[in-house]
């Protein structure tokens, strides 16, 4: 099922887009593994998602680990440590 | 009253204020304002400080936290709000606000919502400086002091 992808500040300007509809293959079920894959679609993905430790994610807007399912998700945002405030 | 406002528009104190004053009960109002910093650097002073955000999410995460906050503190008000777009130093960028029976309640809730809105709440800052633009880094010391409060 198709996921809509949502980026932030630095990895939106690297992928070169803020959103994009993905439909990863079924082994794909985790944002450690959604990354992975996601990272081999375009040199600007590959250079946004390069430095593992400094991404964060959100799964339908909930932030979580690495590890966390993937499976259901309708939106998955991908983004640096916030600094709002 | 839990109020949560993410907007572009600059931010108005004394309506912020005026309204959590008037929170039932409120024998305290304790507030906290962030301003944009200039923050000489190498490549000298900050022309323009633009906020971007996750829209939704950071609404829902500052209202997870204003509600942590009135549970845990016996609020009247908790009040947050946040500049998003493109700012200038000087100019406000975040305000928050807590209304309680007694100071103590009202000083805490205040100093948490701040500690944890940096750490908690999907917001990005870039720092344009002439003809550089360069994202903020997340900092330890943010945290740590969002961490004293678990």
């Amino acid at each position: 099922m198709a996921i809509r992808m949502l980026y932030f500040a630095w990895v939106r300007e690297r992928v070169g887009t803020g959103e994009e509809l993905v439909d990863p293959p079924a082994d794909v079920t985790t944002v450690a593994a959604l990354i992975d894959w996601l990272a081999t679609r375009s040199a600007g993905h590959a250079d946004a998602l390069a430095e593992r430790g400094r991404l964060r994610a959100a799964v339908d807007q909930a932030f979580v680990t690495p590890d966390a399912a993937i499976t259901g998700a309708r939106e998955v945002a991908i983004f640096p440590p916030v600094t709002g405030g | 009253m839990i109020r949560i406002l993410v907007s572009p528009a600059p931010i108005d104190v004394g309506a912020e204020m005026t309204l959590a004053e008037g929170a039932s009960g409120a024998g305290a109002v304790a507030t906290f304002t962030g301003l944009v910093r200039a923050d000489a650097g190498v490549a000298g002073d900050v022309d323009v400080l633009e906020l971007e955000h996750y829209p939704g999410a950071t609404e829902a995460a500052l209202a997870a936290l204003a509600r942590e906050a009135t549970v845990r503190w016996q609020l009247g008000a908790a009040t947050i709000v946040h500049r998003v777009g493109p700012m200038r130093p000087g100019e406000r960028i975040v305000f928050v606000a807590a209304a309680a029976p007694h100071r103590g309640a009202a000083l805490d809730a205040c100093a948490y919502l701040i500690d944890r809105l940096k750490t908690d709440a999907p917001f990005w800052k870039r720092e344009i400086r002439g003809a550089t633009a360069a994202w903020v880094e997340a900092r330890d010391a943010d945290s740590t002091a969002a961490d004293r409060w678990s």
